[in-house]
């Protein structure tokens, strides 16, 4: 089996807070992964750690099998979304399509054209004119137009309204079925995970208290029988609750 | 990489190169103008210039001095900052490495920066050179109206010739440095405006007047060459030398040590121009009161302005390794 993100006793320290400790996972590769866990639980630390924007202070992580943001080639295999999906205001959509495609050495000017046509983005509007649902979108092309191995995505709904959510995970969903890419998604909202994912990280308290197939956890709690969970969602809801 | 810099900056670029053009324009227009009137009336030509001619003298060495404050505070210190702010290092981070992203906006704004500077600086240079020499030739004595300061002065200096290119340099990567460790915009800006104020202040009056050891002269206090008598009677001098930067002076008495003249000095000017008391100045003579000067001559003016420049280049140099160390350890 390929892993697509493998992490030994990985740790991240801030001044004096871990915000992530001894921190052990071997992703399958061309799993979409849903990492969940409250708000300060670590997920942007390890996503972060995994697009080479932080440097690890305990452990080694390996992404696609190799260092997180080391050269131009672990760069192109990466496409990553931050939090917030920052965009540059006061660059046109079509500014940041000629961006990716002057930085990217793999991307897919068809592909992100495709893109920004179907979803309606004006290509001369500057992306601070547009709606929050419209950066997440733009960002997300950008991303997805490198044609990268593995796709980042860092609480990429988090600010957007239910229906702009939904939009842009079904697109997401579209986006991703077939391509044999791997996905990583972190969310506080388990139903946004459950709508995409099928391998679960749950992290909490700056520790991961569980990672694993989505079938299989599911499978294993119903056989355990004092826990039925019915649902993802339960599931998760079990796992936090454990960590209080 | 190079063309997300340029897209970036364009705009900012596109604003002080405009306003840099048409002051060019207008240097351009006066110029020759200034050059005949000095080639028919001599070193006179100052008193008969307009008020359209001073105003240009004032506002474009002004200007000069300017650039690279600007440059600092409007290109260097949000160069890195906003994105900070924005957050929009994490989509660049992820598009090309660190090291390329921080090279091409620190190439590319700072070579605009430093042309910006020299340019408009060269132009000041051509279209005051016929003031400047005519200051110069006054053997010290000031000039009319505000044609009172040679290019050497400190006022004046930072105005002239090649030197704004190295302010430039510095001011711009001084901004970005500050930028990058404060993370915040505006802050920024006001930080760097503040040192690098500070360090202008430093090199005028301690480093620059020691640059080349400064000739040491002892002169006569006269009525001619008197400018100055404090309160408490302590006096200062202009020297009969044609466009030199008086650095430092002070009085010394008989036995050559420094002393204060006696109060009685304040009488000797008399009650207007021209009508001073010599032989009060004679009798200041008499019991042995000279001025020691200390001062760079004229002739020292591009040695000077050559070192100045390679100071503040190296001085760019440093803080540009210190921004592309701190830019890979950032988060």
């Amino acid at each position: 089996m390929t892993f697509i993100m493998r992490a030994s006793g990985l740790g991240k320290k801030y001044r004096r807070r871990w915000a992530l400790t001894d921190c052990d996972l071997d992703v399958p590769a061309g799993r979409v992964v849903g990492l969940v866990g409250p708000n300060g639980a670590g997920k942007t630390t390890l996503l972060s750690l995994a697009a080479g924007l932080l440097t690890p202070t305990a452990g080694t992580i390996e992404v696609c099998g190799g260092h997180p943001g080391g050269g131009r080639g672990q760069l192109a295999r990466v496409g990553f979304v931050a939090q917030d999906t920052p965009t540059y205001r006061r660059l046109s959509v079509a500014d940041h399509l000629t961006m990716g495609r002057r930085l990217s050495p793999r991307w897919d000017d068809d592909l992100a054209w495709r893109r920004v046509r179907r979803l309606g983005l004006p290509p001369r509007a500057r992306a601070g004119q547009l709606s929050g649902g419209q950066r997440a979108q733009l960002a997300l092309t950008l991303a997805i137009a490198k044609r990268p191995e593995l796709l980042i995505l860092d609480e990429p709904v988090a600010s957007l309204d239910p229906l702009a959510r939904r939009d842009f995970l079904e697109d997401l969903r579209e986006a991703t079925t077939g391509q044999g890419l791997s996905v990583v998604h972190s969310s506080h909202l388990v139903s946004d995970i459950e709508r995409v994912c099928d391998y679960l990280i749950v992290l909490v308290d700056s520790r991961v208290r569980v990672a694993g197939d989505v079938g299989q956890l599911l499978a294993s709690h119903v056989r355990s029988g004092d826990v039925r969970p019915a649902s993802l969602e339960d599931l998760v809801l079990g796992y936090l609750e454990e960590g209080r | 990489m190079t063309w997300l810099a340029w897209r970036q900056f364009r705009t900012q670029a596109g604003v002080l190169y405009g306003g840099i053009a048409i002051l060019a324009v207008a240097l351009a227009v006066t110029g020759p103008r200034l050059a005949s009137m000095k080639r028919a009336d001599g070193a006179s030509f100052l008193y008969d210039l307009s008020g359209a001619y001073t105003g240009l003298y004032l506002f474009g060495t002004l200007a000069v001095l300017a650039v690279p404050a600007i440059a600092g505070m409007f290109w260097g210190a949000p160069l890195v900052a906003r994105e900070l702010d924005a957050g929009t290092h994490r989509l660049a981070w992820t598009l090309t490495s660190r090291t390329r992203w921080l090279a091409a906006k620190l190439g590319l704004v700072g070579l605009a920066a430093m042309a910006a500077a020299v340019l408009l600086s060269l132009a000041m240079t051509w279209w005051a050179g016929p003031i400047d020499a005519a200051i110069a030739s006054r053997d010290g004595q000031p000039g009319p109206g505000i044609f009172v300061l040679p290019r050497l002065a400190p006022e004046v200096f930072g105005g002239r010739g090649v030197v704004p290119l190295g302010y430039a340099a510095f001011a711009f990567v001084l901004g970005v440095t500050i930028g990058i460790a404060v993370r915040r915009t505006l802050p920024a800006m006001a930080l760097l405006l503040a040192v690098f104020a500070v360090t202008q202040v430093v090199m005028a009056t301690v480093v620059r007047p020691n640059l080349i050891a400064p000739v040491q002269a002892t002169v006569p206090i006269t009525a001619a060459d008197l400018t100055f008598i404090g309160i408490s009677g302590n006096v200062n001098v202009t020297i009969p030398q044609a466009g030199a930067w008086l650095a430092s002076q002070h009085t010394v008495n008989a036995a050559g040590e420094p002393a204060t003249p006696p109060s009685w000095v304040m009488q000797c000017p008399g009650s207007s121009p021209g009508h001073s008391n010599q032989a009060c100045f004679a009798r200041l003579a008499r019991l042995g009161y000279r001025q020691e000067v200390s001062y760079q001559p004229a002739g020292r003016f591009w040695y000077l302005q050559a070192d100045e420049t390679a100071i503040y280049l190296g001085l760019a140099l440093g803080l540009g390794g210190v921004c592309a160390w701190r830019v890979r350890r950032l988060s």
